[in-house]
């Protein structure tokens, strides 16, 4: 591989595609993006993702890789697409299930116990409705589908062509090397790529406003409500072993809508906007991977941490085609 | 080692595979546990045909004998059902057979457990079921054709132990030689080491290892307890007393004040 890249292909719109075109183009590398629909949409995971810039909280069942290499995704979002909320995280526990709290709060760090008052204060809407809660204070989020759009017209604004159509075959000296980055969609050449699928929905809720990210503590499915303003709300997510991409089950809609009545009782009023299913790529440890075979590499895996995840891969993909440093997450190909 | 429908198992710990970080993480723990047998999940996991066949092959990978379970199956119908997919699924006619009575205490509901193991194991099935330690819902089981008993020590995934010691003692001695297994409500490696000085054959656990920090540590923290209180067991235990006993002899002190 030279030093001085000159170009490259990108394959797939979804956020790890659009982060890499981005830190590729920043460092003056010529891109051409492919992807099947041409643009970021439904056919990739990140449309329905939460857009949590949460690595501590993570910290709770992630391993620590996704916790430090998280701590750059809310920076880097800023700098790439802009519209990123510092307002920190707000992790709650609901009757039975306090005990949950005081785990969560020994499995991660960077957080306060707030009381009463405090939950209160910081989000006027609960107060009163909770004794207890941790606050994750540096933690961020984002719209995902605002970002990935702003993401795609800044890349299309500097000039980079972003094409609808298949994969080409492979790379060539002139053309550079291409990234593979389809997510799911390259299951067939990554045998140990699976699905895990998750089920989300979105609501519009006006009587009740958030300012930050709530997660509430569940014994079976780590609940979040997310706000994306005008008094709409995302409510996610499942996750379930199995890459089927169609269908909610009565079970899942019912075990997020009950939590977010528990939140708050005014959600039992909220309009259905929206229900989402789709399932995230993972590889058996839960953690993303770079991985050449030729000249193509893929950057997959990414689990739940697309956005989480998508600028240190980016990065460290950005590295290793431009004379840095070998990626801590690339790994041998053993197709 | 326990024999379940003629079948040595090689293990005493018996291992659920729901809730673990990490598919990886859970091969870990099963290698840390050295559980002979793996229960899984049809309902949670399957997501209908093929979808949900990348897990299935990675138990399958863990190279150890699986128990398909009918959880959160509320009716007679619904359990039995879930049982035939199962058996398609899977291959084979074990199935742990729960019938959920009580949303709060997921507490098996007796009436609908003795009903639908008749009509498994009338059809082929090799029924596990789990059940309350109740003696009488035990025989009920047996007559139903269940050649294996699996009481719960506590709620599922309460974490709270052996909650009544009398109950599961007395079920033991009431049927020395049926399998029995105690399964759901173990959180400590002590829990487990109790069930096993009882005289139980086998536990089976599964989120005291999946939600522990170090899932492997804590299987591998199980395997060790399973080990002590079989041994102990079979070591063939003293039997309290309520007054000391010297350990020493007092008659022939050289000096007595």
């Amino acid at each position: 591989m030279p030093d001085r890249l000159t170009s490259a292909t990108v394959l797939g719109t979804g956020v790890a595609g659009l982060a890499l075109a981005a830190e590729l183009t920043r460092r003056g590398v010529g891109v051409t993006v492919i992807d099947r629909a041409g643009a970021p949409g439904p056919s990739a995971c990140s449309w329905w993702a939460g857009g949590m810039l949460a690595p501590f909280c993570e910290g709770e069942s992630a391993e620590e890789p996704v916790v430090r290499l998280g701590q750059e995704a809310a920076g880097w979002w800023e700098r790439a697409a802009g519209g990123v909320a510092r307002a920190g995280t707000l992790v709650l526990a609901l009757g039975r299930d306090r005990g949950e709290l005081d785990r969560f709060a020994r499995r991660t760090t960077a957080h306060r116990m707030l009381g009463r008052e405090e939950i209160g204060a910081l989000e006027p809407d609960l107060a009163g409705r909770f004794e207890r809660a941790l606050f994750f204070e540096e933690e961020a989020h984002l719209d995902p589908r605002a970002t990935l759009t702003a993401l795609r017209d800044r890349l299309a604004a500097a000039g980079v062509p972003i094409l609808t159509g298949e994969a080409p075959p492979g790379g060539s000296a002139e053309a550079g090397p291409v990234f593979d980055c389809r997510g799911l969609a390259a299951r067939d050449d990554l045998a140990d790529l699976r699905g895990v699928k998750g089920e989300m929905l979105v609501l519009r809720c006006p009587d009740v406003a958030l300012a930050r990210p709530v997660r509430l503590l569940h014994p079976r499915i780590p609940l979040y409500i997310v706000p994306r303003g005008d008094g709409v709300f995302m409510l996610g997510a499942t996750m379930i072993e199995s890459g089927e991409r169609g269908r909610i089950t009565a079970r899942s809609l019912l075990e997020m809508l009950t939590a977010a009545y528990a939140l708050h009782p005014a959600f039992g009023e909220a309009e259905v906007l929206e229900i989402g299913v789709d399932a995230r790529p993972a590889f058996p440890d839960n953690l993303p991977r770079i991985r050449r075979r030729g000249s193509r590499i893929y950057l997959n895996g990414l689990y739940r941490h697309g956005f989480l995840l998508a600028p240190a891969l980016a990065r460290m993909a950005a590295d290793l085609v431009t004379g840095g440093p070998r990626p801590e997450v690339m790994d041998e190909d053993r197709a | 080692m326990p024999r379940f429908y003629g079948v040595e198992i090689r293990s005493r710990m018996m291992l659920g595979t729901a809730q673990y970080p990490s598919p990886a993480i859970l091969a870990e723990a099963f290698r840390a546990s050295g559980a002979g047998i793996a229960t899984v999940s049809l309902r949670r996991e399957s997501g209908g045909g093929r979808a949900g066949s990348d897990f299935w092959t990675l138990i399958r990978e863990l190279g150890v004998r699986v128990l398909p379970n009918t959880a959160g199956c509320h009716s007679v119908k619904e359990a039995v059902t879930t049982a035939h997919m199962a058996r398609e699924v899977f291959g084979t006619t074990w199935i742990k057979l729960e019938v959920i009575g009580h949303t709060d205490t997921l507490q098996p509901d007796p009436f609908a457990l003795v009903e639908a193991a008749r009509i498994l194991a009338a059809d082929g099935f090799e029924v596990f079921p789990y059940t309350t330690e109740d003696l009488v819902v035990a025989g009920k089981l047996l007559d139903a054709g269940c050649e294996v008993l699996m009481p719960w020590g506590a709620p599922i995934g309460s974490g709270l132990g052996l909650v009544n010691p009398y109950g599961l003692r007395a079920l033991r001695e009431r049927f020395p030689d049926v399998p029995l297994v105690v399964d759901a409500g173990i959180g400590l490696p002590s829990h487990a080491a109790a069930a096993m000085e009882m005289g139980y054959d086998a536990i089976l656990l599964n989120t005291a290892v999946a939600k522990a920090g170090d899932p492997a540590a804590m299987a591998r923290a199980f395997a060790l307890a399973v080990e002590a209180g079989a041994a102990g067991r079979a070591a063939d235990p003293m039997e309290p007393r309520d007054m000391a006993a010297a350990s020493t002899p007092e008659i022939g002190r050289a000096f007595l004040e």
